[in-house]
Protein backbone atom coordinates (compact mmCIF):
# COMPACT_ATOMS: atom_id res chain seq x y z
CA UNK A 1 0.00 0.00 0.00
CA UNK A 2 1.04 3.72 -0.44
CA UNK A 3 1.45 5.95 1.33
CA UNK A 4 0.22 9.92 0.68
CA UNK A 5 1.13 13.27 2.21
CA UNK A 6 -0.12 16.50 1.25
CA UNK A 7 3.02 19.13 1.93
CA UNK A 8 1.79 22.93 2.70
CA UNK A 9 -0.93 22.81 -0.02
CA UNK A 10 -2.02 26.13 -0.73
CA UNK A 11 -4.81 26.49 -3.70
CA UNK A 12 -6.20 29.92 -5.49
CA UNK A 13 -8.72 30.69 -8.08
CA UNK A 14 -7.45 33.34 -9.80
CA UNK A 15 -6.61 35.91 -7.19
CA UNK A 16 -8.84 34.03 -4.30
CA UNK A 17 -7.03 32.17 -2.17
CA UNK A 18 -8.90 29.29 -1.02
CA UNK A 19 -6.83 27.22 0.66
CA UNK A 20 -3.87 27.71 3.00
CA UNK A 21 -1.02 25.97 4.07
CA UNK A 22 -2.56 22.37 4.83
CA UNK A 23 -0.25 19.66 5.32
CA UNK A 24 -1.59 16.48 5.85
CA UNK A 25 -0.37 12.94 6.08
CA UNK A 26 -2.81 9.80 4.81
CA UNK A 27 -1.65 6.44 6.38
CA UNK A 28 -1.72 3.46 4.31
CA UNK A 29 -5.03 0.97 4.80
CA UNK A 30 -6.44 4.00 6.79
CA UNK A 31 -10.00 6.01 6.30
CA UNK A 32 -9.54 9.42 6.64
CA UNK A 33 -12.96 11.98 6.66
CA UNK A 34 -12.36 16.01 5.63
CA UNK A 35 -15.05 17.56 6.94
CA UNK A 36 -16.13 21.03 7.48
CA UNK A 37 -18.85 23.79 6.46
CA UNK A 38 -19.69 24.47 2.97
CA UNK A 39 -16.88 26.57 0.84
CA UNK A 40 -14.03 25.76 3.33
CA UNK A 41 -12.06 23.89 0.81
CA UNK A 42 -12.57 20.38 1.83
CA UNK A 43 -13.25 19.31 -2.18
CA UNK A 44 -10.38 21.76 -3.12
CA UNK A 45 -7.88 20.00 -1.40
CA UNK A 46 -8.89 16.57 -2.40
CA UNK A 47 -8.80 17.51 -6.56
CA UNK A 48 -4.95 18.60 -5.46
CA UNK A 49 -4.26 15.19 -4.46
CA UNK A 50 -4.59 13.80 -8.05
CA UNK A 51 -3.88 16.71 -10.00
CA UNK A 52 -8.00 17.43 -10.58
CA UNK A 53 -7.49 20.84 -9.60
CA UNK A 54 -5.59 21.86 -12.62
CA UNK A 55 -8.61 21.43 -14.91
CA UNK A 56 -10.31 24.61 -13.91
CA UNK A 57 -8.91 27.64 -15.67
CA UNK A 58 -7.27 29.64 -13.17
CA UNK A 59 -6.47 27.43 -10.27
CA UNK A 60 -3.36 27.27 -9.15
CA UNK A 61 -1.61 25.58 -5.92
CA UNK A 62 1.50 25.44 -4.11
CA UNK A 63 2.95 22.85 -2.26
CA UNK A 64 3.67 19.03 -2.25
CA UNK A 65 1.59 15.90 -2.39
CA UNK A 66 4.15 13.21 -1.86
CA UNK A 67 3.31 9.20 -3.29
CA UNK A 68 5.32 7.20 -2.27
CA UNK A 69 7.55 10.14 -1.10
CA UNK A 70 7.46 11.56 -4.59
CA UNK A 71 6.05 14.41 -5.45
CA UNK A 72 2.99 14.10 -8.00
CA UNK A 73 3.60 17.74 -9.38
CA UNK A 74 7.24 17.25 -10.31
CA UNK A 75 8.38 18.65 -13.59
CA UNK A 76 8.20 15.53 -16.36
CA UNK A 77 5.09 13.70 -14.39
CA UNK A 78 3.13 12.02 -16.32
CA UNK A 79 -0.48 13.09 -14.91
CA UNK A 80 -2.42 10.26 -16.38
CA UNK A 81 0.02 7.83 -14.41
CA UNK A 82 -0.75 9.78 -10.82
CA UNK A 83 -4.83 9.62 -11.56
CA UNK A 84 -4.49 5.97 -12.41
CA UNK A 85 -2.58 5.41 -8.36
CA UNK A 86 -5.46 7.94 -6.96
CA UNK A 87 -8.66 7.11 -7.83
CA UNK A 88 -11.65 9.04 -7.21
CA UNK A 89 -15.30 9.10 -6.55
CA UNK A 90 -17.38 11.68 -7.22
CA UNK A 91 -20.77 13.08 -5.75
CA UNK A 92 -22.73 12.89 -8.49
CA UNK A 93 -22.68 9.82 -9.64
CA UNK A 94 -21.57 10.10 -13.44
CA UNK A 95 -21.11 6.30 -14.98
CA UNK A 96 -20.79 6.27 -18.91
CA UNK A 97 -24.35 6.04 -20.43
CA UNK A 98 -23.02 4.91 -23.64
CA UNK A 99 -21.60 1.87 -21.73
CA UNK A 100 -23.00 -0.91 -20.55
CA UNK A 101 -22.52 -2.02 -17.13
CA UNK A 102 -19.31 -3.83 -18.14
CA UNK A 103 -18.12 -1.42 -19.77
CA UNK A 104 -18.07 1.09 -17.35
CA UNK A 105 -16.30 -1.22 -14.78
CA UNK A 106 -13.96 -2.09 -17.59
CA UNK A 107 -13.90 1.20 -18.87
CA UNK A 108 -10.87 2.85 -17.18
CA UNK A 109 -8.54 -0.03 -18.87
CA UNK A 110 -9.51 0.93 -22.03
CA UNK A 111 -9.38 4.71 -21.51
CA UNK A 112 -5.46 4.29 -19.94
CA UNK A 113 -4.55 1.37 -22.32
CA UNK A 114 -3.92 -0.97 -19.99
CA UNK A 115 -3.79 -4.68 -20.13
CA UNK A 116 -5.33 -7.69 -18.08
CA UNK A 117 -5.58 -11.33 -18.66
CA UNK A 118 -8.50 -12.21 -17.79
CA UNK A 119 -11.61 -9.45 -17.90
CA UNK A 120 -14.34 -11.09 -16.64
CA UNK A 121 -12.79 -12.12 -13.23
CA UNK A 122 -11.85 -8.28 -12.86
CA UNK A 123 -15.16 -7.13 -13.31
CA UNK A 124 -16.56 -9.48 -10.91
CA UNK A 125 -13.95 -8.50 -8.46
CA UNK A 126 -14.39 -5.35 -8.73
CA UNK A 127 -18.31 -5.59 -8.99
CA UNK A 128 -18.00 -7.83 -5.58
CA UNK A 129 -16.18 -5.50 -4.03
CA UNK A 130 -17.89 -2.29 -4.76
CA UNK A 131 -20.79 -4.39 -3.40
CA UNK A 132 -23.17 -4.31 -6.62
CA UNK A 133 -22.13 -7.87 -7.88
CA UNK A 134 -25.04 -10.19 -6.62
CA UNK A 135 -27.55 -7.10 -7.73
CA UNK A 136 -25.84 -6.75 -11.48
CA UNK A 137 -24.52 -9.70 -12.27
CA UNK A 138 -27.29 -10.80 -14.52
CA UNK A 139 -27.34 -7.48 -16.28
CA UNK A 140 -24.08 -6.60 -17.24
CA UNK A 141 -25.36 -5.86 -20.72
CA UNK A 142 -27.66 -2.92 -19.39
CA UNK A 143 -26.76 0.33 -19.71
CA UNK A 144 -25.34 2.27 -16.46
CA UNK A 145 -28.25 4.31 -16.74
CA UNK A 146 -30.60 1.50 -15.87
CA UNK A 147 -29.65 1.36 -12.19
CA UNK A 148 -30.64 3.27 -8.88
CA UNK A 149 -28.61 6.35 -7.93
CA UNK A 150 -27.13 4.27 -5.08
CA UNK A 151 -25.89 1.32 -7.46
CA UNK A 152 -24.82 4.15 -10.00
CA UNK A 153 -22.41 4.92 -7.51
CA UNK A 154 -21.45 1.83 -6.34
CA UNK A 155 -20.90 1.27 -10.46
CA UNK A 156 -18.62 4.50 -9.93
CA UNK A 157 -16.67 2.75 -7.53
CA UNK A 158 -16.07 -0.42 -9.10
CA UNK A 159 -14.81 1.49 -12.04
CA UNK A 160 -12.59 3.51 -9.78
CA UNK A 161 -11.24 -0.28 -8.59
CA UNK A 162 -11.12 -1.65 -12.02
CA UNK A 163 -7.51 0.26 -12.34
CA UNK A 164 -5.86 -0.72 -8.91
CA UNK A 165 -5.85 2.57 -7.44
CA UNK A 166 -3.65 2.39 -4.25
CA UNK A 167 -5.17 5.49 -2.80
CA UNK A 168 -9.42 6.54 -3.34
CA UNK A 169 -10.13 9.63 -3.31
CA UNK A 170 -14.48 10.17 -2.64
CA UNK A 171 -15.44 13.84 -2.53
CA UNK A 172 -18.87 13.48 -1.25
CA UNK A 173 -20.02 9.78 -2.51
CA UNK A 174 -23.13 9.87 -0.59
CA UNK A 175 -24.88 13.28 -0.86
CA UNK A 176 -27.29 12.65 -3.74
CA UNK A 177 -28.08 9.08 -1.98
CA UNK A 178 -31.33 8.10 0.28
CA UNK A 179 -29.84 6.56 3.35
CA UNK A 180 -30.14 2.78 2.62
CA UNK A 181 -27.54 3.14 -0.37
CA UNK A 182 -25.64 5.26 2.01
CA UNK A 183 -25.03 2.51 4.62
CA UNK A 184 -24.57 0.25 1.83
CA UNK A 185 -21.38 2.27 0.32
CA UNK A 186 -20.10 3.07 3.98
CA UNK A 187 -19.42 -0.55 4.29
CA UNK A 188 -17.73 -0.63 1.16
CA UNK A 189 -15.99 2.40 2.54
CA UNK A 190 -15.01 0.18 5.54
CA UNK A 191 -13.94 -3.25 3.34
CA UNK A 192 -11.92 -1.24 0.74
CA UNK A 193 -9.34 0.41 3.49
CA UNK A 194 -8.48 -2.89 4.40
CA UNK A 195 -6.58 -2.78 0.82
CA UNK A 196 -6.35 0.66 0.31
CA UNK A 197 -5.95 4.41 1.47
CA UNK A 198 -9.05 6.10 1.65
CA UNK A 199 -9.50 10.14 1.82
CA UNK A 200 -13.52 11.54 2.11
CA UNK A 201 -15.17 14.32 2.10
CA UNK A 202 -18.42 14.54 3.93
CA UNK A 203 -20.88 16.97 5.34
CA UNK A 204 -22.59 14.29 7.37
CA UNK A 205 -20.65 14.18 10.73
CA UNK A 206 -21.98 10.66 11.41
CA UNK A 207 -20.87 8.98 8.43
CA UNK A 208 -17.42 10.73 9.12
CA UNK A 209 -17.75 8.72 12.44
CA UNK A 210 -18.57 5.48 11.35
CA UNK A 211 -16.21 5.06 8.66
CA UNK A 212 -13.10 7.05 8.91
CA UNK A 213 -10.07 6.69 11.18
CA UNK A 214 -8.86 9.91 11.26
CA UNK A 215 -10.69 13.11 10.80
CA UNK A 216 -9.58 16.63 9.58
CA UNK A 217 -11.50 19.62 10.42
CA UNK A 218 -11.39 22.72 7.62
CA UNK A 219 -12.65 26.39 8.28
CA UNK A 220 -12.44 28.93 6.51
CA UNK A 221 -13.56 32.23 8.34
CA UNK A 222 -13.64 34.70 5.83
CA UNK A 223 -10.25 33.93 4.79
CA UNK A 224 -8.45 30.80 2.49
CA UNK A 225 -9.76 27.88 3.76
CA UNK A 226 -7.29 26.08 6.72
CA UNK A 227 -6.99 22.90 8.67
CA UNK A 228 -8.25 23.34 12.39
CA UNK A 229 -7.66 20.20 13.65
CA UNK A 230 -6.43 16.49 12.32
CA UNK A 231 -6.48 13.66 15.27
CA UNK A 232 -8.01 10.26 15.60
CA UNK A 233 -11.64 10.21 14.64
CA UNK A 234 -13.18 9.59 18.13
CA UNK A 235 -10.79 11.82 19.67
CA UNK A 236 -12.39 14.76 17.28
CA UNK A 237 -15.53 13.93 18.25
CA UNK A 238 -15.25 13.43 21.80
CA UNK A 239 -12.29 15.87 23.05
CA UNK A 240 -11.65 17.75 20.51
CA UNK A 241 -8.97 20.15 21.53
CA UNK A 242 -10.61 23.71 19.09
CA UNK A 243 -13.35 25.00 20.72
CA UNK A 244 -14.47 25.70 16.47
CA UNK A 245 -14.32 21.80 16.16
CA UNK A 246 -16.20 21.37 19.05
CA UNK A 247 -18.64 23.92 18.23
CA UNK A 248 -19.12 22.49 14.23
CA UNK A 249 -18.89 18.76 15.64
CA UNK A 250 -21.88 19.44 18.01
CA UNK A 251 -24.06 21.11 15.46
CA UNK A 252 -23.38 24.35 17.01
CA UNK A 253 -22.65 26.32 13.07
CA UNK A 254 -22.47 24.98 9.83
CA UNK B 1 -70.67 -8.76 2.54
CA UNK B 2 -68.41 -8.05 -0.58
CA UNK B 3 -68.02 -3.85 -0.28
CA UNK B 4 -67.85 -2.11 -4.07
CA UNK B 5 -65.81 0.63 -4.10
CA UNK B 6 -65.89 2.41 -7.43
CA UNK B 7 -62.94 4.95 -8.60
CA UNK B 8 -64.10 7.96 -9.32
CA UNK B 9 -63.93 9.30 -12.58
CA UNK B 10 -60.75 11.53 -13.25
CA UNK B 11 -61.44 15.04 -13.06
CA UNK B 12 -61.12 17.57 -15.86
CA UNK B 13 -58.35 19.97 -14.52
CA UNK B 14 -58.73 23.26 -16.59
CA UNK B 15 -56.88 26.97 -15.91
CA UNK B 16 -57.63 30.74 -17.19
CA UNK B 17 -54.99 31.91 -18.37
CA UNK B 18 -54.67 35.68 -17.88
CA UNK B 19 -55.18 38.13 -20.68
CA UNK B 20 -51.36 38.54 -21.02
CA UNK B 21 -50.29 34.94 -21.51
CA UNK B 22 -53.20 34.64 -24.10
CA UNK B 23 -51.63 37.23 -26.38
CA UNK B 24 -48.65 36.45 -25.83
CA UNK B 25 -49.25 32.46 -26.65
CA UNK B 26 -50.80 34.16 -29.76
CA UNK B 27 -47.69 35.63 -30.82
CA UNK B 28 -45.21 33.21 -30.64
CA UNK B 29 -48.01 30.53 -32.17
CA UNK B 30 -47.59 33.01 -35.17
CA UNK B 31 -44.30 32.99 -35.41
CA UNK B 32 -43.86 29.08 -34.75
CA UNK B 33 -46.53 28.84 -37.91
CA UNK B 34 -44.65 31.39 -40.33
CA UNK B 35 -42.27 28.97 -41.53
CA UNK B 36 -44.62 26.54 -42.21
CA UNK B 37 -46.69 28.75 -44.02
CA UNK B 38 -44.12 29.97 -45.69
CA UNK B 39 -42.67 26.75 -46.62
CA UNK B 40 -46.08 25.22 -48.07
CA UNK B 41 -46.72 28.41 -49.92
CA UNK B 42 -43.46 28.29 -51.91
CA UNK B 43 -44.41 24.25 -52.67
CA UNK B 44 -47.35 25.28 -53.63
CA UNK B 45 -46.02 28.16 -56.21
CA UNK B 46 -43.79 25.31 -57.59
CA UNK B 47 -45.86 22.68 -58.09
CA UNK B 48 -48.91 24.93 -59.63
CA UNK B 49 -46.22 26.65 -61.71
CA UNK B 50 -44.23 23.28 -62.95
CA UNK B 51 -47.38 21.15 -62.97
CA UNK B 52 -47.65 20.89 -67.13
CA UNK B 53 -44.37 20.27 -67.31
CA UNK B 54 -44.06 17.41 -64.79
CA UNK B 55 -47.17 15.79 -66.07
CA UNK B 56 -45.95 16.03 -69.82
CA UNK B 57 -42.59 14.58 -68.78
CA UNK B 58 -43.79 12.10 -66.17
CA UNK B 59 -41.27 10.03 -64.41
CA UNK B 60 -38.73 10.88 -67.27
CA UNK B 61 -38.24 14.12 -65.50
CA UNK B 62 -35.78 11.68 -63.24
CA UNK B 63 -34.84 9.67 -65.01
CA UNK B 64 -34.02 11.17 -68.64
CA UNK B 65 -30.96 13.52 -68.95
CA UNK B 66 -32.01 15.17 -71.94
CA UNK B 67 -33.04 19.14 -71.77
CA UNK B 68 -33.79 20.84 -74.84
CA UNK B 69 -36.72 22.53 -76.30
CA UNK B 70 -37.93 23.70 -79.86
CA UNK B 71 -40.00 26.62 -80.88
CA UNK B 72 -41.02 27.77 -84.00
CA UNK B 73 -40.31 30.99 -85.09
CA UNK B 74 -43.87 32.22 -83.12
CA UNK B 75 -42.63 31.10 -80.20
CA UNK B 76 -44.50 28.03 -80.02
CA UNK B 77 -43.11 25.01 -78.47
CA UNK B 78 -42.77 22.47 -81.33
CA UNK B 79 -40.67 19.42 -79.71
CA UNK B 80 -39.47 19.52 -75.87
CA UNK B 81 -37.35 17.46 -73.46
CA UNK B 82 -36.41 17.90 -70.22
CA UNK B 83 -34.67 15.44 -67.63
CA UNK B 84 -32.98 15.99 -64.21
CA UNK B 85 -31.33 12.90 -64.00
CA UNK B 86 -27.78 14.08 -64.48
CA UNK B 87 -28.50 17.29 -62.68
CA UNK B 88 -29.62 15.40 -59.45
CA UNK B 89 -26.67 13.14 -59.96
CA UNK B 90 -24.45 15.65 -59.57
CA UNK B 91 -26.22 17.63 -56.95
CA UNK B 92 -25.75 14.54 -54.72
CA UNK B 93 -22.41 13.80 -55.73
CA UNK B 94 -20.86 17.37 -55.03
CA UNK B 95 -22.79 17.32 -51.87
CA UNK B 96 -21.54 13.90 -50.76
CA UNK B 97 -17.85 14.92 -51.84
CA UNK B 98 -18.17 18.30 -49.90
CA UNK B 99 -19.34 16.40 -46.44
CA UNK B 100 -16.47 14.00 -47.16
CA UNK B 101 -14.12 16.03 -47.28
CA UNK B 102 -15.99 18.91 -44.90
CA UNK B 103 -16.76 16.56 -41.54
CA UNK B 104 -13.16 15.58 -40.50
CA UNK B 105 -11.90 18.39 -40.56
CA UNK B 106 -14.97 20.44 -39.09
CA UNK B 107 -14.94 17.40 -36.21
CA UNK B 108 -11.27 18.12 -35.75
CA UNK B 109 -11.45 22.16 -35.37
CA UNK B 110 -14.29 21.69 -33.09
CA UNK B 111 -12.33 19.38 -31.00
CA UNK B 112 -9.44 21.45 -30.97
CA UNK B 113 -10.95 24.84 -30.35
CA UNK B 114 -12.75 23.08 -27.56
CA UNK B 115 -10.27 20.88 -25.45
CA UNK B 116 -6.65 22.09 -27.06
CA UNK B 117 -6.91 25.49 -28.47
CA UNK B 118 -5.89 28.36 -25.75
CA UNK B 119 -8.29 31.11 -24.82
CA UNK B 120 -7.35 33.80 -26.95
CA UNK B 121 -6.98 31.52 -30.23
CA UNK B 122 -10.00 30.28 -29.80
CA UNK B 123 -11.81 33.27 -29.80
CA UNK B 124 -9.60 34.92 -32.50
CA UNK B 125 -10.54 31.27 -34.64
CA UNK B 126 -14.15 31.43 -33.63
CA UNK B 127 -14.18 34.65 -35.47
CA UNK B 128 -12.89 33.82 -38.76
CA UNK B 129 -14.92 30.78 -38.88
CA UNK B 130 -18.37 32.80 -38.51
CA UNK B 131 -17.07 35.59 -40.82
CA UNK B 132 -16.27 32.29 -43.48
CA UNK B 133 -19.81 31.59 -42.97
CA UNK B 134 -20.80 34.84 -44.15
CA UNK B 135 -18.92 34.92 -46.79
CA UNK B 136 -20.42 35.45 -50.52
CA UNK B 137 -20.67 32.34 -52.34
CA UNK B 138 -19.67 33.67 -55.27
CA UNK B 139 -16.37 34.58 -54.19
CA UNK B 140 -15.51 31.05 -53.02
CA UNK B 141 -16.49 30.11 -56.69
CA UNK B 142 -14.04 32.66 -57.56
CA UNK B 143 -11.34 31.84 -55.92
CA UNK B 144 -12.15 28.16 -56.66
CA UNK B 145 -11.72 29.18 -60.26
CA UNK B 146 -8.86 30.93 -60.08
CA UNK B 147 -6.76 29.15 -57.46
CA UNK B 148 -8.43 25.45 -57.06
CA UNK B 149 -8.93 24.65 -60.56
CA UNK B 150 -5.74 24.77 -61.82
CA UNK B 151 -4.11 22.60 -58.60
CA UNK B 152 -6.98 20.43 -58.68
CA UNK B 153 -6.14 18.68 -61.70
CA UNK B 154 -2.69 17.87 -60.13
CA UNK B 155 -4.06 16.19 -57.48
CA UNK B 156 -7.01 14.75 -59.93
CA UNK B 157 -4.26 12.79 -61.79
CA UNK B 158 -2.85 12.05 -58.80
CA UNK B 159 -5.83 10.36 -57.48
CA UNK B 160 -6.34 9.00 -61.09
CA UNK B 161 -2.98 7.13 -61.46
CA UNK B 162 -3.31 5.81 -57.64
CA UNK B 163 -6.59 5.05 -56.87
CA UNK B 164 -7.90 4.73 -60.26
CA UNK B 165 -9.01 0.76 -59.86
CA UNK B 166 -11.94 2.86 -57.38
CA UNK B 167 -14.73 3.07 -60.18
CA UNK B 168 -15.71 6.52 -59.22
CA UNK B 169 -11.86 7.97 -59.04
CA UNK B 170 -10.77 6.42 -62.91
CA UNK B 171 -10.98 8.52 -65.84
CA UNK B 172 -10.02 8.23 -69.20
CA UNK B 173 -9.40 11.58 -71.09
CA UNK B 174 -7.74 14.02 -68.57
CA UNK B 175 -10.77 16.78 -68.40
CA UNK B 176 -10.28 17.43 -64.82
CA UNK B 177 -10.39 21.01 -64.60
CA UNK B 178 -14.68 21.63 -64.45
CA UNK B 179 -15.53 18.35 -62.53
CA UNK B 180 -17.63 17.32 -59.94
CA UNK B 181 -14.24 17.12 -57.64
CA UNK B 182 -13.24 20.42 -57.65
CA UNK B 183 -17.08 21.39 -57.02
CA UNK B 184 -17.27 19.67 -53.90
CA UNK B 185 -13.85 20.71 -52.84
CA UNK B 186 -15.34 24.17 -53.09
CA UNK B 187 -18.60 23.07 -51.33
CA UNK B 188 -16.51 21.52 -48.51
CA UNK B 189 -15.28 24.61 -47.60
CA UNK B 190 -18.24 26.54 -47.53
CA UNK B 191 -20.06 24.06 -45.48
CA UNK B 192 -17.06 23.87 -42.86
CA UNK B 193 -17.94 26.58 -40.92
CA UNK B 194 -21.65 25.33 -39.97
CA UNK B 195 -20.64 22.25 -39.78
CA UNK B 196 -17.69 23.04 -37.34
CA UNK B 197 -20.07 25.73 -34.90
CA UNK B 198 -22.44 23.03 -34.74
CA UNK B 199 -20.14 20.41 -33.60
CA UNK B 200 -18.19 23.19 -31.60
CA UNK B 201 -21.24 23.32 -29.86
CA UNK B 202 -22.45 20.29 -29.20
CA UNK B 203 -19.15 19.42 -27.74
CA UNK B 204 -18.86 22.04 -25.31
CA UNK B 205 -22.02 20.87 -23.75
CA UNK B 206 -20.68 17.41 -22.77
CA UNK B 207 -20.98 17.21 -19.13
CA UNK B 208 -18.51 18.12 -17.64
CA UNK B 209 -18.66 15.58 -14.65
CA UNK B 210 -18.55 12.65 -17.44
CA UNK B 211 -15.26 14.65 -18.73
CA UNK B 212 -13.73 14.42 -15.25
CA UNK B 213 -14.94 10.66 -14.22
CA UNK B 214 -12.61 10.17 -17.59
CA UNK B 215 -9.57 11.86 -16.58
CA UNK B 216 -9.72 10.60 -12.98
CA UNK B 217 -9.77 7.38 -14.76
CA UNK B 218 -5.91 8.22 -15.90
CA UNK B 219 -7.57 8.98 -19.37
CA UNK B 220 -5.31 11.05 -22.16
CA UNK B 221 -7.36 13.67 -23.56
CA UNK B 222 -7.69 11.66 -26.69
CA UNK B 223 -8.74 8.64 -24.55
CA UNK B 224 -11.40 10.74 -22.58
CA UNK B 225 -12.52 12.60 -25.93
CA UNK B 226 -13.17 8.97 -27.58
CA UNK B 227 -15.16 7.91 -24.66
CA UNK B 228 -16.99 10.73 -23.51
CA UNK B 229 -17.22 13.71 -25.86
CA UNK B 230 -17.77 12.12 -29.49
CA UNK B 231 -20.74 9.96 -27.73
CA UNK B 232 -21.92 12.32 -26.46
CA UNK B 233 -21.77 14.55 -29.47
CA UNK B 234 -22.60 12.36 -32.13
CA UNK B 235 -26.33 12.78 -32.45
CA UNK B 236 -25.35 16.98 -32.76
CA UNK B 237 -22.43 15.92 -35.47
CA UNK B 238 -24.16 14.22 -37.99
CA UNK B 239 -27.06 16.83 -37.53
CA UNK B 240 -24.81 19.31 -38.61
CA UNK B 241 -23.52 17.43 -41.21
CA UNK B 242 -26.79 17.31 -42.44
CA UNK B 243 -27.34 20.81 -42.35
CA UNK B 244 -24.18 20.88 -44.32
CA UNK B 245 -25.47 18.73 -47.04
CA UNK B 246 -28.44 20.37 -47.18
CA UNK B 247 -26.54 23.80 -48.13
CA UNK B 248 -23.93 22.15 -50.65
CA UNK B 249 -27.37 20.71 -52.34
CA UNK B 250 -28.68 24.40 -52.58
CA UNK B 251 -25.97 25.94 -53.73
CA UNK B 252 -25.80 27.72 -57.04
CA UNK B 253 -23.31 30.13 -57.64
CA UNK B 254 -20.78 28.71 -56.66
CA UNK B 255 -21.12 25.62 -58.60
CA UNK B 256 -22.27 27.18 -61.55
CA UNK B 257 -18.74 28.79 -61.51
CA UNK B 258 -16.35 26.01 -61.20
CA UNK B 259 -18.53 22.90 -62.89
CA UNK B 260 -19.08 22.53 -66.49
CA UNK B 261 -23.03 21.60 -67.17
CA UNK B 262 -23.51 18.51 -69.05
CA UNK B 263 -26.61 17.01 -69.65
CA UNK B 264 -24.73 13.36 -69.14
CA UNK B 265 -25.39 10.95 -65.78
CA UNK B 266 -21.29 11.24 -64.54
CA UNK B 267 -20.92 9.18 -62.19
CA UNK B 268 -16.85 10.03 -62.24
CA UNK B 269 -15.86 12.65 -59.67
CA UNK B 270 -12.43 13.83 -61.80
CA UNK B 271 -13.91 14.21 -64.92
CA UNK B 272 -15.52 17.43 -66.12
CA UNK B 273 -19.10 16.94 -66.28
CA UNK B 274 -22.01 17.35 -64.21
CA UNK B 275 -23.96 19.99 -62.82
CA UNK B 276 -25.89 20.52 -59.72
CA UNK B 277 -30.24 21.25 -59.98
CA UNK B 278 -29.53 25.05 -58.88
CA UNK B 279 -26.82 25.71 -61.14
CA UNK B 280 -29.51 24.39 -64.48
CA UNK B 281 -31.61 26.63 -62.67
CA UNK B 282 -29.28 29.71 -63.01
CA UNK B 283 -27.94 28.50 -66.03
CA UNK B 284 -30.93 28.93 -67.70
CA UNK B 285 -33.61 31.31 -65.76
CA UNK B 286 -32.25 34.47 -67.96
CA UNK B 287 -33.03 32.57 -71.98
CA UNK B 288 -35.82 30.41 -71.07
CA UNK B 289 -39.05 30.70 -72.95
CA UNK B 290 -42.29 30.78 -70.58
CA UNK B 291 -42.38 27.16 -71.34
CA UNK B 292 -39.07 26.05 -70.05
CA UNK B 293 -39.56 28.59 -67.00
CA UNK B 294 -42.20 26.07 -66.03
CA UNK B 295 -39.54 23.04 -66.17
CA UNK B 296 -36.98 24.76 -64.07
CA UNK B 297 -39.88 25.25 -61.69
CA UNK B 298 -40.43 21.78 -61.92
CA UNK B 299 -36.50 21.12 -61.39
CA UNK B 300 -36.68 23.54 -58.13
CA UNK B 301 -39.82 21.48 -56.56
CA UNK B 302 -37.69 18.25 -57.26
CA UNK B 303 -34.83 19.87 -55.76
CA UNK B 304 -37.03 20.92 -52.78
CA UNK B 305 -38.24 17.57 -52.76
CA UNK B 306 -34.93 15.99 -52.52
CA UNK B 307 -33.42 18.24 -49.70
CA UNK B 308 -36.59 17.37 -47.45
CA UNK B 309 -36.09 13.85 -48.22
CA UNK B 310 -32.40 14.26 -47.22
CA UNK B 311 -33.59 15.94 -43.79
CA UNK B 312 -36.07 13.16 -43.25
CA UNK B 313 -33.29 10.76 -43.41
CA UNK B 314 -30.72 12.61 -41.19
CA UNK B 315 -33.77 12.97 -38.60
CA UNK B 316 -34.29 9.33 -38.63
CA UNK B 317 -30.43 8.86 -38.40
CA UNK B 318 -30.10 11.02 -35.01
CA UNK B 319 -33.08 9.50 -33.55
CA UNK B 320 -31.50 6.26 -33.66
CA UNK B 321 -28.12 6.84 -32.62
CA UNK B 322 -28.96 9.63 -30.61
CA UNK B 323 -30.05 8.35 -27.29
CA UNK B 324 -27.20 5.99 -26.49
CA UNK B 325 -24.25 8.42 -25.59
CA UNK B 326 -26.73 11.04 -23.39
Amino acid sequence: MSSLSARGIHAWFGKHHALEDISLDFAPGTVTALIGPSGCGKSTFIRTLNRMHEFIPSAAMAGEVLLDGKDVYAPGTDVTKIRLQIGMVFQKPNPFPSMTIGENVLSGLKLAQLKVDNKDDLLEECLERAGLWKEVKDRLGAHGGSLSGGQQQRLCIARALAVKPQVLLMDEPCSALDPGSTLRIEETIRHLSESMTIVIVTHNMQQAARVSDHTAFFLSDGGPGHMVEFAPTNEIFSRPKDKRTEDYVTGRFG
Amino acid sequence: MLSMTTAPAPREITTQPRRSDRIFRRVVTAGGLSSLVILSLITIFLAYRGFEVLRQEGLRFITSSQWSITTDDAGNVVESHFGLAAMLVGTILCAFIAVVIALPISVASALFLNFYSPQWLKKFLVAVIDMMAAFPSILFGIWGFLVLMPSAEYWAKILNHHLGFIPVLKIAPYVVTRSPFVAGVVLAIMIIPIITSVSREVFSQTPLDRIQAAYALGATRWGMIKAVVLPYGRSGVIGGAMLGLGRAMGETVAVFTVLNIVFQVNWHILLGAGGNVASLIILKFGEASPYEIKALMAAGLVLFILTLMVNAIADLIVKKTGKSGR
